[in-house]
């Protein structure tokens, strides 16, 4: 085991635990840096999406796992996102200002949503953003002079001061800058006092407000940011599939946000991550595993939906804290060889308090 | 004045369905504090589970509702014994993830087994109408009002009359009390995931002959949770009357001002209600004390 001594106050919110903790990232962004030299096409562009979905997560994991607040309808802000882009690079925005403009936009929509809907807890709210997501769809589908409703709308191919980015891998290129900016940020924010009040909120909402937090800004301001990080994640969708319509923003994908977040591990960015490769990998796996079945079977489809159902369930059921957790428990496994005791994770189980008069 | 009746009707009819479903999350809402977002697609394998009984089998229709209504029951009690029960104690947020992931598992296993092709539910007065002056009625239409009507009896009589209605009453006031009385509060549970389940059964069972048939029916259910909400989460007639809400409302926004508006009227409804009165129509909740 390896033991940290602390002579000062600010390591306990260093970013990098130790000098191989950090040695080990460095690594890791080397390793994605040098990826297209020696990666297919096809890897290529599967990393890429892994990255906007990892930018998406860390959006939806800032309000779910670390502000306590839970979304059904995420995706409306990645569509806004993704809409928004596009109209103004459509009409002769340039790249760096209409991404940040979109995130931006869609960030003071999460405002509205948010400063509307906090008055509502727990399950009431995820309802009301369910609610709020079917109404953009229909709006998306049925505003055919801003939109073009279900014949689609064409992206334009990304350009970077008179830079192309339409191959494969300045896109790469161009997510992984951004993403590595989003988790930098999202890092930051979670070391600062506004990160730390969000957990608070999660935590008790009555103790922080004890403590001093003002929960209604709080609460917004955690919702904008993730409603704006969404929106950045939809912007670069955009250009991933380069042809929007209202059916590729609906209600599944809401629910794909948050199994990324689920079954990667709520309240951690190494879970974003895991859950980000999770959501891209297993259609992947599906493709394979489909040419040993019989055909029939196949045909019929549902095939993605019932793994993703049984995942997100085992994993509840399981594994609560999602793939994190279990890295978690066989990391300690080892430092602590011969010695690890189931007992350390035991789940605590807690008596619902309910809110009904009879 | 005959649009205003006919699409009255429709919409009656239609929220009754929207009704049922929400029954089915309230009770188990007021069983176990679960909600359980699968709902609509337990409606959905009621209804295939009828069209399998009566056209594949070719089974006396009165004879396939019943066994319907106990076999999608019977599904209701194995998911609550097998799945959920593991998740009480749990943060209400996993056990709405767990639910949602069912729906998923549910809609999935629908579509292998019987395809996503429509089906139709041939009912003995599937093509009857009356005319009324210028009003045509759908039987159909009169069935699923009808049958509300009844089931809403059934169910007050259950609760108010049977000693496991009574049961079920107790343990959802307070668990633990009805525990210290000798109630069986994991078996009353159980009989109260399948009870949900076997009105989900009906619901479907009279919504089939009003449309077509696919896995992708079980969506209705979030705008039945709509309802639910509507009318005050936790509240039998609330459910009801939440449903008939949305379902009127719906039909009248879609002739007035097209489909788009139509289908999204139940969200609006939705939000507007949780901004005035988070508490519903009839309101069954108060604010969380220290």
């Amino acid at each position: 085991m390896r033991f940290v001594l602390k002579t000062n106050y600010g390591r306990d919110i260093d970013i990098f635990k130790h000098r191989a903790h950090a040695a080990w990232y460095i690594v890791l962004i080397g390793l994605l840096i040098i990826a297209p030299l020696f990666l297919d096409v096809f890897y290529e562009t599967q990393l890429t999406e892994l990255f906007i979905w990892a930018i998406a997560g860390a959006g939806l994991m800032l309000l779910v796992g670390y502000t306590g607040l839970v979304s059904l309808g995420h995706v409306a802000f990645m569509a806004l996102g993704a809409y928004i882009h596009a109209i103004l690079y459509s009409r002769g925005w340039p790249l760096v200002l209409s991404i940040p403009a979109s995130a931006i936009m869609t960030g003071g929509i999460g405002v509205l949503i948010g400063v509307a809907s906090l008055r509502m807890t727990g399950i009431y709210l995820a309802i009301a953003t369910l609610a709020f997501a079917m109404i953009v769809e229909k709006v998306l589908a049925h505003w055919p002079a801003l939109t073009g409703g279900h014949s689609g709308f064409r992206v334009d191919d990304p350009t970077l001061f008179g830079l192309s980015l339409d191959s494969s891998t300045a896109y790469y290129y161009t997510c992984l800058t951004v993403l590595l900016f989003v988790f930098l940020a999202v890092i930051n924010l979670l070391r600062s006092p506004t990160g730390r009040s969000f957990i608070a909120v999660r935590d008790s909402e009555i103790s922080a407000q004890a403590l001093g937090v003002n929960l209604l800004r709080t609460k917004t301001l955690a919702f904008a940011l993730s409603a704006a990080l969404t929106g950045l994640a939809g912007a670069l969708y955009a250009h991933r599939i380069g042809f929007l319509f209202p059916d590729a923003f609906t209600i599944m994908t809401s629910i794909m946000l948050l199994m990324l977040v689920v079954v990667g591990g709520l309240g951690s960015l190494h879970g974003v991550v895991f859950g980000a490769f999770f959501i891209t990998i297993v259609p992947q796996i599906i493709a394979i595993v489909r040419d040993w079945l019989p055909t029939e079977l196949v045909q019929r489809g549902g095939l993605e939906p019932l793994t993703f159902g049984a995942v997100l369930i085992l994993f509840l059921v399981f594994e609560p804290l999602g793939f994190y957790g279990r890295w978690v428990k066989v990391r300690l496994f080892f430092s602590q060889f011969p010695l690890y005791r189931k007992k350390t994770f035991l789940r605590q189980k807690s008596y619902l308090k309910t809110e009904r008069v009879h | 004045m005959d649009t205003v009746l006919q699409l009255l009707l429709k919409g009656i009819s239609q929220g009754c369905v929207y009704g049922l479903i929400a029954l089915g999350f309230v009770l188990i809402y007021k069983a176990t504090e679960m909600i359980n977002f699968a709902q609509g697609e337990l409606m959905m394998i009621g209804a295939l589970i009828a069209v399998t009984f009566t056209q594949y089998l070719q089974w006396n229709y009165f004879v396939a509702v019943v066994l319907t209504v106990l076999a999608t029951g019977f599904i209701g009690l194995l998911l609550e014994r097998s799945l959920l029960r593991r998740m009480i104690g749990e943060p209400p947020f996993a056990v709405l993830m767990v639910t949602i992931g069912l729906g998923f598992v549910l809609r999935a296993v629908a579509g292998m087994i019987w395809g996503h092709d429509p089906q139709e539910l041939r009912t003995p007065y599937s093509d009857v109408v009356i005319n009324m002056g210028d009003i045509v009625l759908g039987v159909s239409n009169l069935v699923v009002i009808g049958g509300t009507i009844a089931l809403c009896i059934a169910l007050f009589l259950f609760f108010r009359f049977t000693r496991i209605g009574i049961a079920m009453q107790a343990s959802s006031q307070n668990q633990l009390a009805a525990f210290y009385v000798g109630i069986p509060v994991k078996r009353i549970v159980a009989l109260t995931w399948a009870l949900s389940a076997g009105i989900a059964a009906i619901a479907g069972i009279l919504f089939a002959p009003l449309t077509a048939i696919t896995p992708n029916i079980g969506f209705s259910g979030i705008k039945a949770f709509a309802a639910a909400i509507v009318g005050g989460f936790g509240s039998l007639p609330g459910a009801i009357i939440g449903g008939l809400s949305i379902g009127i409302i719906e039909q009248f926004m879609q002739y007035h001002f097209g489909k788009g508006l139509g289908d999204t009227s139940a969200y609006i409804l939705l939000l507007l209600m949780l901004l005035i009165r988070p508490s519903g129509l009839i309101a069954s909740m108060q604010k969380k004390k220290v």
